[in-house]
């Protein structure tokens, strides 16, 4: 390397300061490099330690109490608790000091446990010995005392204590093999390349005298990026240099496999390390419930300050008679008197405030967080979504967004490895025109193709089989495919071939490549293994070629090619060159592209991925220069992305075109089935893909994404190279809202057949210049028009996408005019933008890896189970969500409205009308079970029609259950019953007795029976909307009223003696032996439900939603045929039924068609009875229609 | 659209199939356990709300509910209830004078005797009430105003009563027993009840001051301090009367099983009511003789004797807040006083459900036809 350039770089660095601290020299073993080397600013790294406890065990009380009365229910709390303690309030401070005390009490032993633990492991890691090198010994250190240039020894099966640069390794070869499950999940055994210069170190000893300072850039968080240089001084002054890229560095947490051992030098520690930066929390999502949970007490928390207005206003216009402020019964003490007005103002207005302040449901929160963490576990245990073959169910990252996913109106997708299986298989290729079949030509024939094409026989002439056999070499040449023998197999094993020879196995991060060396393979080409830097092949006639592996210019989804240049053993240097068509063809000067190209779209027609292939030769000169530019790009400590580019860019120009591979990636199973299901939940399914158009449009024909009759809306390059953008998307949102017109929307969205449905294709290119903002600011308007034309859409495709503009898409939707609720699913490491932008982020634990799984919210195995993630688990926990937020705000005015008539009725004093124990126990434990229990099981649709309907998942769309209508009608209801206990009590206390020993109550009978009243009645209006009785919901709906009655007795049984007043005393008993107060109880609670009833009678009646439309039919068809439905029997049924729709024309039965009703009502509109009809009458009518739609199911083009 | 659904079914079947059998071999430690809870299938019973399942209960209701009504209303209106109001604000009452502050002298009580005459006979136990109204028991500061350890006989509370009985906590610097505004502003006329015999002579109806309190405030929740009820002077040596008191506590009643805390006149002011307008039992008249009624018809004359306040120099003053006060003469049945409300009440709901039965059953056969015609073709 000439010193001259590296004077210069470093030269360039040193003259900006802020450029300096951007990276960090190194000393390799502390060893001072020879002097005359350039001075550099000692840096402080921090030593490592792992510290991932949150507290101390000094912070541990303030901190922790900070953190959580940042949340706004505790904050509440303890304003209340606060305003409790200072002025002289009705309710004691142990009334919310209790509950808070308990909360905070039980959060913080919690969390202190948890980080308890989180020491305990901290210290575990910090402590565990690791052995490094000190003047050529071994010695033994603790992991926390490493610092930032040890040379350490690290063992097989050990996990490498903090981020290394590999020096050397116990393979003669220098490699060495990690799995980085911890880190990103993925199992697969990776091969990491120690420094060319320093491999040759193999002891200790020897270790320990190199002589090397590594310059690498200061700690960043992504993973799979490291630049860095290591300057190797050797006896001359003059050091070599040597670019260190990610596949030197070894990442804290991952573990050394099928090594002896290595050594490597320590060059980020502690928090700095790779794995410590990635433990950044991830932002928040909230879910649009928990958006309309806070305006609602936005709401309540103004109606709080109104009513306490409205009672201080009243106290004080009810005082202004003497006689009335301080009747001569009743006198204040003198400070009470000489109290400023305007203090005495503030403090009976926080009173009221803190006698009112039960109408904020603080305990909503908590009981949410319960409800959302417990119910998340319905989905981890769910039978359903559990893959056998990946030996995994769901996983939840988050259980915040439970009832997200009821409301998804976007579904954005990714296409390989989501929708399709990500298992390539090798289909054929393609050399200047003449195809092979690795099957047919295993068969020693050769498949007669398609009519039309162009097909030479089996023997080409003699240049033909030339380039037929480089093309071979070629594939077999150009690719980072590792080799692993069969006795060292413990990673997963990918693509194990079942004919072969020798057992070895391929790995290889790319599947693709791994199918193209099989599929090599049978072509009689195998790729044996890389040895010294030496590619071995096995060709035809059994032969080991060798070809020296010069270079790789690796694969990036920028260029999307690869290039290797290798040197054969006659001397010449080759460079092949694989990658997309559209990266090829412009870099072609020669072959017959022609004909390639035809192969190659008839190909992407049917939905396989191609691949295309080029060589060319290069003299020596012309290599050396190459890796000049190379080299040079790739010691650049800054841009060294964007140098390496250009120089590729360079390279791979001029080649010659061999010919095509053409790979298939199936379709996962049901993934069809999955999105019209989608689709007819009203959700509008966008496939995000980088695959090129023609493949893409075949796959979404093929999973339904495009039906027959869709009517293919495109905005690709190609027509706007004809047209301007700006025509072609006028005539386009002409096209779309003509349609539009005459119909409204939701038929359009829907799926009525007559109505042609829009699929829009467009491609990235177009995208970013309809995203562009433009000089003349008319983007704005294209991205309107862009938006309006995508919501007549039921269906865009979006091809050749770059993973950030995917997340531009979600967002761009995310953010339009009506705010739908976006979903991303994706299962690689370019779908994690857009499953971080989207509102509910779902990750495919596919088979490249386990990041977006990591990112996700939610990580399923397979697409398919998207289908019971949204329409099952969704609409469930929507449902039971918006009932429980509902519900809380309801009970709550019941509990707090009555307290608040009170006070017109006890002069504004702020008297509580129920006991301490009431009001604080009532939301703590009456009523709290039987709704949590509610929001965890309660299901209104069997999950099967859920399924089987998806129809019904409109029923919840657009936050439908939470819409302000309803909100208003559950508050009124409460405004109602409250009016109802406390009135109904008033009457009954009148002026009046109503024991038969003509004795009289007092006010806390009064309240007690209110309270009484108020427990059963919104207990039982819980009752009456379960619809889903197990025997839990018995025994929480019962048991609580039973608990209550129970705890009344108790609280009203004795003298407490830690109690300074006794008011309970026999209160509750004195009231139930009275006779008028069990009638009075038993009328108040009726006349409180029978509205609320009667509104569900009449509405179900008059207006029944598609799902309880679902039920009554259910119903009936119960009342015919007895429990069909019913959970037990519904797995033996399903059975029967399949047997029985093997051939459904003949037996179909009236019973069975009544079902097929059941399952098909609520269908987009509701005129389908009639198409049901016409059914049951003709049968065969209805075959011919199964028959038509069937053949739709399979591959359309 | 019928195909898919088809095919759905289908292959429901196969993967739970495939569930049932595939599941034992394959990655036990993972998978999930196929328990009914966990795939949320546990059995439950799913009723739905109807117009035809609710509608039987809605005329249930309304049967049981109107019998009910009709029974409490009649027995109400067979209470026989008298009420005579006392306040004296018309100059013209006998009790005008008495209720003028500056008209009596402290010396002799001032008494008031108010005629009255009973169309009725009263047969069963008479129950005698005094009313207040326009006075706030349940105001806050009044309602906690007390010290319950003190009444349960608590001698720590007795000398120093808790600070919620300010200002009525001490006088003099001495404790005050009963402490608290609503014993210091315990209700002091006595009433008393005369028959005017046909021949012109009063004979006193014999008036039972027992039993008016409740059975568990007498001899549980309020005690004498030390639990003597005898030597009571003693007991509270120490302690000073409530201001608006004349006697101390230990000489509200010469029966020493009523007198002190346990007086149950007290216990019955010290349960402080619901509402401003109240009334409290004060007496009994209780039924002596099968063959004669407690209360014959005729007349009477009620008596009041005021107590004056030391302090206020007055009767028991409710005129200054426009409080009334009355007795109440009044029998009472199983639901206890005359009160009309729960009758007309149960009489209302039961119609309004009857009457909601008859519309739901116009809606179901109207409109539930149309939903059930779609089930049966043609």
């Amino acid at each position: 390397m000439d010193c001259s350039l590296l004077r210069s770089l470093i030269n360039r660095y040193c003259a900006g300061e802020e450029n300096w601290v951007d990276s960090r020299t190194i000393y390799i073993g502390h060893r001072e490099p020879p002097s005359g080397t350039d001075a550099y600013i000692p840096q402080r790294y921090p030593d490592n330690r792992i510290v991932s406890s949150k507290y101390t065990f000094w912070n541990f009380v303030p901190k922790n109490l900070f953190e959580q009365f940042r949340r706004i229910a505790n904050f509440y709390f303890l304003i209340i608790f606060l305003v409790q303690l200072i002025i002289d309030t009705p309710t004691s401070p142990i009334t919310s000091g209790l509950p808070l005390f308990f909360v905070i009490t039980v959060t913080a032993v919690k969390q202190g446990y948890e980080d308890w633990l989180r020491h305990k492991a901290d210290n575990a890691v910090n402590q565990c010995p690791v052995h490094i090198i000190q003047h050529g010994k071994v010695v033994r250190k603790q992991s926390r005392k490493l610092r930032v240039g040890d040379i350490v020894l690290v063992k097989e099966d050990e996990t490498f204590p903090c981020d290394l640069i590999f020096l050397s390794s116990s393979r003669e070869d220098g490699t060495c093999f990690v799995t980085t499950a911890s880190l990103d999940g993925e199992s697969s055994h990776k091969t990491y390349y120690a420094v060319q210069d320093t491999k040759a170190f193999r002891t200790e000893q020897e270790v320990d005298t190199i002589n090397a300072t590594i310059e690498c850039e200061q700690p960043q968080s992504d993973l799979y990026k490291y630049v860095g240089r290591i300057n190797i001084y050797q006896d001359r002054d003059e050091p070599t240099a040597r670019p260190l890229g990610s596949e030197n560095l070894l990442l804290r947490g991952a573990t050394l496999k099928n090594t002896e051992h290595i050594f490597a030098v320590v060059i980020y520690t502690g928090m700095e390390t790779k794995m410590a930066l990635n433990y950044q929390s991830k932002s928040q999502k909230r879910s649009a419930v928990e958006k309309s949970m806070n305006t609602y007490l936005i709401v309540y928390l103004c109606i709080l300050i109104s009513k306490a207005m409205i009672n201080t206003v009243m106290k004080y216009v009810w005082q202004s008679d003497p006689n009335r402020d301080e009747p001569f019964y009743n006198h204040k003490t003198d400070s009470e008197r000489q109290r400023n007005t305007l203090l005495k103002v503030i403090t009976d207005f926080l009173a009221f405030m803190v006698l009112f302040n039960y109408i904020i449901p603080v305990s909503m929160y908590v009981t949410v967080e319960m409800q959302k963490f417990l119910g998340s576990y319905f989905i981890t245990w769910d039978d359903d979504m559990f893959d056998s073959e990946l030996g995994e169910g769901a996983l939840v990252n988050t259980s915040d967004l439970n009832e997200e996913l009821g409301q998804i109106e976007y579904v954005f997708t990714d296409k390989t490895g989501t929708l399709t299986e990500n298992n390539m298989e090798f289909i054929e290729c393609c050399v200047d025109g003449h195809v092979y079949v690795p099957d047919a030509i295993c068969n020693g024939q050769i498949l007669t193709g398609t009519v039309g094409m162009d097909m030479i026989d089996s023997s080409p002439g003699a240049g033909g089989k030339e380039r037929e056999e480089l093309f071979f070499r070629a594939l077999c040449l150009c690719h980072t495919v590792q080799v692993k023998e069969e006795e060292s197999v413990d990673g997963i094993k990918k693509g194990l071939q079942p004919c072969g020879k020798s057992s070895s196995v391929y790995i290889s991060s790319s599947p693709d490549e791994v199918a193209l060396v099989e599929g090599m393979k049978r072509l009689g080409f195998t790729y044996l293994r890389l040895k010294d830097n030496h590619m071995e092949i096995l060709n035809r006639d059994d032969d080991i070629e060798r070809f020296e592996l010069m270079e790789v210019l690796s694969f990036d989804s920028v260029r999307r090619r690869m290039s290797v240049i290798v040197k054969s053993s006659t001397g010449e240097y080759y460079l092949f060159c694989k990658g997309a068509d559209s990266s090829i063809f412009p870099r072609v000067i020669k072959g017959k592209v022609d004909q390639v190209r035809a192969r190659v779209e008839h190909n992407a027609v049917e939905g396989l991925r191609t691949l295309c292939v080029a060589y060319k030769t290069l003299a020596q000169d012309e290599y050396e220069s190459v890796c000049k530019q190379i080299n040079t790009a790739k010691l650049a400590l800054h841009d060294r992305d964007k140098k390496l580019a250009e120089a590729f860019d360079v390279i791979e120009r001029d080649l010659i075109l061999l010919g095509a591979t053409a790979v298939e990636d199936r379709l996962q199973d049901k993934a069809a089935d999955t999105i019209e299901s989608l689709h007819k939940a009203g959700m509008k399914v966008w496939v995000l893909t980088g695959d090129k158009m023609e493949t893409a449009a075949a796959t979404c024909y093929a999973c339904k994404l495009f039906h027959r009759n869709t009517q293919i809306l495109e905005l690709t390059t190609k027509r706007t190279e004809e047209q301007s953008l700006h025509d072609v998307l006028f005539d386009l949102s002409k096209t779309v809202l003509r349609h539009c017109g005459s119909l409204t929307r939701d038929t359009v969205s829907g799926l009525s057949h007559d109505v042609p449905d829009y699929g829009l294709i467009i491609d990235g290119a177009t995208l970013s210049s309809v995203m562009k903002p433009t000089e003349e600011g008319s983007s704005g308007n294209y991205k309107e028009i862009f938006l309006e034309i995508c919501r007549n859409c039921s269906a865009v495709l979006c091809c050749r996408m770059a993973p950030l503009q995917k997340a531009q898409i979600v967002k761009m939707i995310k953010t339009s005019k009506e705010h739908p609720i976006t979903l991303a699913i994706g299962d690689g490491a370019n779908d994690v933008s857009m499953i971080l932008e989207a509102h509910v982020g779902i990750g495919i634990m596919g088979k490249e890896g386990r990041q977006a799984a990591r990112n996700s919210d939610y990580a399923i195995p397979k697409f398919k189970h998207l289908k019971k993630m949204l329409l099952v688990h969704g609409h469930y926990y929507y449902i039971r969500i918006s009932e429980l937020v509902q519900y809380f705000f309801y009970k709550n005015v019941c509990f707090i409205f009555p307290q608040f008539l009170y006070q017109f009725f006890c002069g504004f004093s702020q008297q509580p009308l129920y006991d301490t124990a009431y009001l604080t126990l009532y939301n703590i434990s009456f009523t709290s079970l039987p709704i949590l229990l509610y929001s965890l099981i309660e299901q209104h649709v069997n999950m099967d029609i859920l399924k089987r309907d998806p129809s019904l998942y409109r029923d919840i769309a657009k936050n439908s259950l939470l819409r302000w209508r309803v909100f208003i009608y559950w508050t009124l209801l409460g405004v109602f019953d409250a009016v109802v206990f406390f009135f109904g009590a008033y009457f009954l206390f009148d002026n009046t007795t109503f024991t038969s020993n003509g004795q009289m109550f007092g006010n806390w009978t009064f309240g007690t029976l209110v309270f009484t009243v108020l427990v059963f009645t919104v207990t039982l209006k819980l009752a009456l909307d379960t619809q889903y009785w197990t025997w839990i919901n018995h025994f929480v709906i019962w048991g609580s009223l039973l608990f209550y009655i129970i705890f009344s007795l108790l609280w009203g049984g004795i003298i407490w003696p830690f109690l300074n007043y006794q008011r309970m005393y026999y209160v509750f008993m004195q009231m139930l032996s009275s006779g008028p107060a069990w009638l009075g109880i038993i009328l108040l609670i009726t006349i409180s439900l029978i509205p609320d009833m009667l509104k569900k009678v009449i509405c179900r009646q008059l207006w029944p939603t598609s799902a309880e439309r679902i039920q009554n039919a259910l119903k009936h068809s119960k009342r015919d045929n007895v429990s069909e439905f019913s959970p037990h029997s519904n797995l033996k049924t399903s059975k029967s039924k399949s047997s029985e729709h093997r051939n459904p024309q003949p037996t179909r039965s009236g019973r069975l068609s009544k079902k097929m009703m059941c399952t098909h009502w609520g269908g987009n509109d509701y005129c389908t009875f009639n198409s049901f009809f016409s059914f049951s009458d003709s049968p065969h009518n209805s075959s011919a229609s199964y028959s038509d739609r069937g053949s739709g199911l399979e591959t359309s083009v | 659209m019928m195909a898919s659904s088809y095919n759905a079914k289908e292959e429901d079947g196969q993967l739970s199939g495939a569930a049932g059998s595939g599941g034992v071999g394959a990655g036990k430690s993972k998978k999930p356990d196929n328990t009914a809870f966990k795939q949320q299938r546990l059995p439950a019973w799913q009723p739905i709300l109807t117009a035809g399942t609710v509608l039987p209960a809605f005329f249930v209701i309304g049967l049981i509910f109107i019998p009910i009504g009709i029974g409490l209303f009649v027995t109400s209106n067979n209470i026989k209830e008298f009420e005579i109001d006392y306040t004296g604000i018309d100059p013209a009452s006998p009790c005008y004078n008495c209720s003028q502050t500056l008209t009596w002298n402290s010396t002799k009580p001032c008494v008031c005797k108010i005629p009255f005459t009973l169309e009725q006979s009263f047969e069963s136990d008479v129950f005698m009430y005094y009313g207040l109204s326009n006075f706030y028991q349940n105001h806050r500061r009044y309602v906690k105003s007390r010290d319950d350890s003190q009444l349960n006989g608590d001698a720590s509370s007795l000398t120093s009563p808790s600070k919620e009985c300010e200002p009525y906590r001490t006088s003099d610097n001495k404790p005050i027993a009963p402490c608290g505004a609503i014993a210091n502003s315990l209700f002091n006329d006595t009433l008393t009840l005369y028959y005017i015999n046909p021949n012109g002579t009063e004979s006193l109806v014999p008036l039972q001051k027992k039993g008016i309190a409740w059975w568990t405030d007498k001899n549980v929740k309020f005690r004498n301090p030390g639990g003597n009820n005898f030597n009571l002077t003693a007991v509270f040596q120490g302690t000073s009367k409530p201001v608006n008191w004349q006697k101390p506590v230990y000489e509200l009643d010469t029966d020493p099983e009523n007198n002190g805390f346990i007086n149950e006149d007290f216990i019955v002011w010290m349960r402080t009511a619901a509402l401003p307008t109240f009334r409290k039992l004060y007496r009994l008249i209780e039924k002596k003789n099968n063959m004669i009624p407690t209360l014959q018809r005729g007349n009477y004359t009620l008596d009041i004797t005021y107590t004056h306040f030391p302090i206020q120099c007055s009767d028991y003053p409710v005129r200054r807040f426009d409080g009334r006060k009355r007795m109440i003469l009044s029998t009472i049945s199983w639901m206890g006083g005359k009160n009309p409300f729960l009758g007309i009440a149960y009489i209302t709901v039961g119609s309004v459900c009857f009457f909601l039965g008859v519309v739901l059953l116009i809606i179901h056969q109207k409109y539930g036809n149309r939903n059930n015609s779609a089930e049966i073709p043609n």
